[in-house]
């Protein structure tokens, strides 16, 4: 690492934080891991809750194979090792969102074992800073179901549709040293995770959560006593939790302290945490393999199905559109980071390279500053995402068209896509008729040149005699006399040309 | 005319077929008996005598309209209060699920209603099927309908599907179904002198069926001859997607395979079940099983199984560990008992629920199953158990090398007096000492009537069978009751 490392300043010194997450990440299934009952988002409470999720007498799980598939197929997109036998365990403990009182998890035999992820530390130069970090396992489990205990006076509510909705637990070796590599690694993984389609990492419905394991050290000595902070729902909560904890850590073993391996939970009201419970107190959970289910068996065809349906995974990408694309390591970034902004400069690309008549590595710096300039800074001030951006790549082809054959000048084609915006009409039919066509005829620019120097004459002998900077005011005048519509580079040309 | 409830599963579907009674008058028949015997067996927990009546029209309607008739069309049955039937009071004989009415029918007794059987009522059984003596029944013990001679106490009918083997020998069900997690079916089926059968596990759906062990559960038919448990398990059987230990096989037709020809077979006789200070009836009766398949053309030959001697231990670390985990979801939250004392939170009211729902034997094996799962304890206990059950298993792989069925007692002794064995759990545990092994390796077993102690009550002899090889068992089986001739019944005192 260039950048000098994240360390805490105690009383007694630096200290080095250390840090593992476990993601649990809601698989993308029309149904549950072990039940045929939906898990759509936001249905009536107790709607989507099947015979077995309420664990009814005599009710049996039966293995979900798509959730089973979407697992291996993150699995593999983080270079993981692949079990092909692999065996669900109970784990026992009794709860109000537990209806099974256990839940089907995987301890013994993961389906996914170690793989990693690499981060970058530098967004303006991803190749510069990477830091790999470990992931020690994915395995696949069951969600709990909601309680709401602000209800009812006295009772509780259950809603048992999360319930037996499928995760996969998302374990990262204690590879992390800073809030930042945390929060780069969450980003990342979501990134990964949305890229192959297996979770939709929509952290505010919780389809994405982190535990945070936190510990501090003196740099280089014995892993510390560590606690683990729970269901944290953003990245930027993420990044709160390891500070508060490490500095919370760090003031404690200062003060003559032992720090205590407990469960905290976090309060984004506040970004601190707090205690839930101690290891004293922890439950045994008394795993065992769940009788019900046979071991997990994947044949190789089936993984690598999995494997030739992943797409081109970020970091594929990103050096793709370096290498083949010629664009910066840092706008090949940006346009990467997310899957949803990739397909859409891809089809962007596809359109523009289209309409020019051009091969797409000819024109994807064309799109790709347009796309991070013009349409994020649309995005940014309208309040609105990708997907529900008001102009599509299509419309977005037929602007930049317009500027690489000279039809409008790139000062113009601001004008044009702003009243792309407010309006929905297309790029051509607002040129159109609103007369911005450019103006590149020599003749009439000639006039307008000759007009502007005659009526400032007195700058023209001031230019003359040496000072050049007014060469900026005349093409000003020119453009304004024109209204912005003349070709500019002719207009440069004529006004050389005419002031010797 | 003869009486309906003299007859067996395979005379009533024949008679029936063929006009000779109505299935509805079988119903009647059967009902009668249930109703009659019902206040001195408690063989039932509920009585469904519609339902026996309805199924009947339904098969004499068919009859009628010429349709074909299923496996089991017109004869009523008892089924085990361990399956789920749908509108029909549910229990596992627990206080628990007092009052619990599925929405739902267990995949075997729908098989059951599919192939035209009635149901008359929902058997009583050991609470969970924890036990071997139907004491542990919260809806009170049945009493077997054998009595020992100029002796009135009242025997066990054996567990846990005790109301079912008791309701068949007093004739007031042709068949029934049982579970068998340990010996479940066999030992009931020789304590009242029918026959029952185990088949391979996973030959029938647990879908719907409270669940004990789950690695070991497996229902069963339980009836008064072979061919009587052949039909019967052919209706039950066949791959259940939803359940995912169901194997996926074709259901072989055991009813027509039937042959008690035991030429070209060879019998093992595992040294390891001649138990030290063996009942010599119960070893009389082996020898006797021994004599009659060898004059079925049978070469007898000896087996080992070597790590017999520690198949009950694994049996009662495994089963209740998988019990307290199945039965953790009995917590007073969605169904079935609850009790919320004044003031209590949730923990309270899951202990206080689990209290009073639960008797004393599902408690001790909740609580031998949570400590063999605990932590510190679970390789001791738990993985070593598996360990021994893959030992189990591989013997009777070894064993097989060398036989084509094996020939054992059902159990250690005949029927026992109700209160005998009820204060010394391991004195009740020793029952199932012949039975657990094939459970444990998930084998086809099966217990027929061999003959009367000299008490006079029934005996039987146990054929464990090849994975997968039930037409086996039940051509051993065959042979052996063709030579016993067991037409021994209770005398009518209720």
């Amino acid at each position: 690492m260039t950048e000098s490392a994240y360390r805490i300043q105690g009383a007694t010194g630096e200290w080095e934080v250390v840090i593992g997450l476990e993601v649990h990440a809601q698989v993308v299934s029309k149904s549950k891991l072990f039940s045929g009952a939906a898990t759509a988002f936001g249905a009536e409470p107790n709607a989507q809750v099947s015979l077995v999720d309420a664990a009814m007498p005599g009710m049996l799980p039966v293995p979900n194979k798509e959730c089973i598939r979407q697992a291996v197929r993150t699995g593999l997109a983080i270079d993981a090792q692949i079990n092909k036998w692999s065996r669900f365990d109970r784990k026992n403990y009794f709860y109000a969102d537990l209806p099974q009182g256990y839940q089907i998890s995987q301890l013994y035999h993961p389906l996914v074992g170690e793989g990693h992820i690499d981060i970058s530390l530098d967004d303006k130069n991803p190749d510069a800073e990477v830091k790999r970090i470990g992931i020690e396992r994915i395995h696949v489990e069951q969600d709990a179901g909601k309680l709401m205990h602000d209800q009812h006076p006295t009772m509780s509510y259950v809603d048992l549709n999360r319930s037996g909705v499928a995760l996969m637990e998302i374990v990262s070796r204690p590879d992390m040293r800073s809030p930042a590599e945390a929060g780069a690694y969450l980003r990342k993984l979501r990134a990964i995770l949305r890229y192959v389609g297996s979770c939709d990492g929509n952290m505010e419905e919780g389809s994405m959560r982190a535990d945070v394991n936190v510990s501090v050290r003196k740099p280089g000595a014995e892993f510390g006593t560590r606690t683990e902070t729970k269901n944290v729902n953003s990245v930027r909560f993420v990044m709160q939790a390891i500070e508060h904890e490490a500095s919370r850590q760090v003031d404690v073993l200062e003060s003559g302290g032992k720090v205590v391996q407990e469960t905290r939970l976090f309060d984004p009201d506040t970004g601190t945490t707090r205690s839930m419970r101690s290891k004293e107190d922890a439950h045994d959970y008394r795993y065992f393999p769940d009788p019900d289910l046979l071991p997990l068996e994947l044949d190789d065809a089936f993984v690598e199905a999995c494997r030739a349906s992943l797409p081109e995974l970020p970091d594929a990408k990103r050096k793709r559109y370096e290498t083949a694309l010629g664009l910066t390591p840092y706008v090949a970034g940006v346009l990467t980071a997310e899957v949803e902004t990739a397909r859409w400069f891809e089809a962007l690309l596809a359109e523009t390279a289209t309409k020019q008549g051009k091969g797409e590595e000819a024109v994807a710096k064309q799109a790709a500053n347009w796309l991070t300039s013009e349409l994020f800074g649309a995005l940014n001030r309208l309040g609105r995402s990708l997907e529900d951006s008001p102009v599509s790549p299509a419309q977005a082809a037929e602007l930049l068209a317009l500027v690489a054959d000279g039809t409008i000048s790139g000062t113009i084609a601001k004008q044009v896509f702003e009243k792309m915006l407010e309006s929905g009409d297309g790029a051509a039919a607002i040129v159109e008729r609103d007369g911005l066509k450019q103006e590149s005829d020599t003749g009439a620019i000639e006039a307008v040149v000759a007009k502007v120097l005659a009526d400032n004459a007195d700058k023209v002998e001031q230019y003359k005699a040496g000072k050049e900077a007014l060469f900026g005011f005349f093409v000003g005048q020119t453009m304004k006399a024109m209204q912005g519509k003349a070709n500019p580079q002719v207009v440069n040309e004529l006004l050389k040309k005419q002031l010797g | 005319m003869t009486d309906l409830t003299d007859l067996g599963i395979a005379d009533i579907r024949n008679g029936v077929a063929a006009g000779t009674f109505t299935a509805v008058e079988v119903a009647e028949a059967f009902n009668a008996a249930v109703a009659a015997a019902q206040p001195a067996l408690n063989a039932f927990i509920v009585t469904t005598p519609d339902a026996a009546l309805d199924a009947a029209r339904r098969v004499d309607a068919a009859r009628a309209a010429g349709q074909a008739l299923g496996k089991m069309a017109g004869v009523p049955i008892g089924m085990k209060d361990l399956f789920a039937t749908k509108g029909v009071q549910t229990t596992a004989a627990s206080k628990i699920l007092a009052g619990f009415t599925p929405e739902y029918e267990s995949t075997v007794s729908q098989n059951l209603w599919n192939a035209g059987a009635g149901m008359l009522g929902k058997l009583n059984l050991d609470q969970f099927a924890m036990g071997s003596s139907n004491e542990t029944s919260a809806f009170g013990n049945v009493i077997s309908p054998w009595r020992r001679p100029n002796d009135t106490a009242p025997l066990a009918p054996g567990g846990s599907s005790g109301g079912s083997s008791a309701a068949i020998a007093a004739r007031l069900c042709p068949a029934a179904t049982g579970t068998d997690t340990g010996g479940s079916i066999r030992q009931p089926a020789a304590f009242t002198g029918i026959a029952g059968i185990k088949p391979t596990y996973g030959r029938c759906s647990r879908w719907g069926v409270v669940a004990f062990a789950s690695s070991l559960d497996q229902a069963g038919p339980m009836a008064r001859s072979v061919q009587d448990c052949a039909i019967m398990l052919e209706a039950m059987a066949g791959f259940d997607p939803k359940d995912s230990t169901s194997l996926d096989l074709p259901v072989p037709e055991w009813e027509a395979g039937l042959n008690p020809s035991m030429a070209g077979k060879r019998v093992g006789i595992p040294r390891e079940y001649r138990l030290d200070g063996m009942d010599p009836d119960v070893a009389k009766s082996w020898d006797d099983g021994i004599a009659w398949l060898k004059d079925a053309g049978a070469e007898i030959v000896e087996v080992s199984l070597p790590h017999t001697k520690y198949a009950l231990p694994t049996y009662y670390i495994i089963a209740p560990a998988e019990a307290s985990s199945n039965l953790a979801r009995y917590d007073g939250v969605r169904y079935g008992l609850r009790d919320l004392p004044d003031g209590a939170g949730l923990q309270d009211m899951y202990a206080a629920t689990r209290a009073a729902g639960f008797g004393p034997e599902v408690k001790r094996r909740i609580m031998i199953g949570t400590y063999v799962l605990s932590a510190g304890f679970y390789d001791a206990y738990y993985t070593q158990a598996q360990k021994v059950r893959a030992l189990i298993a591989r013997d009777f792989e070894l064993a097989f090398q060398h036989c084509d069925v094996i020939l054992a007692p059902t159990a250690p002794t005949a029927a026992f007096a109700l209160g005998e064995k009820s204060d010394d759990p391991l004195a009740m545990y020793l029952n199932d000492v012949f039975s657990v092994p094939a459970s444990l390796a998930g084998l086809p077993a099966m217990s027929v009537p061999a003959g009367l102690d000299r008490q006079g009550l029934p005996l039987g002899l146990q054929v464990i069978g090849q994975a997968f090889d039930e037409q086996g068992v039940l051509n051993a089986g065959l042979a052996l009751e063709q030579r016993a001739g067991f037409t021994a019944k209770p005398a009518k005192w209720w």
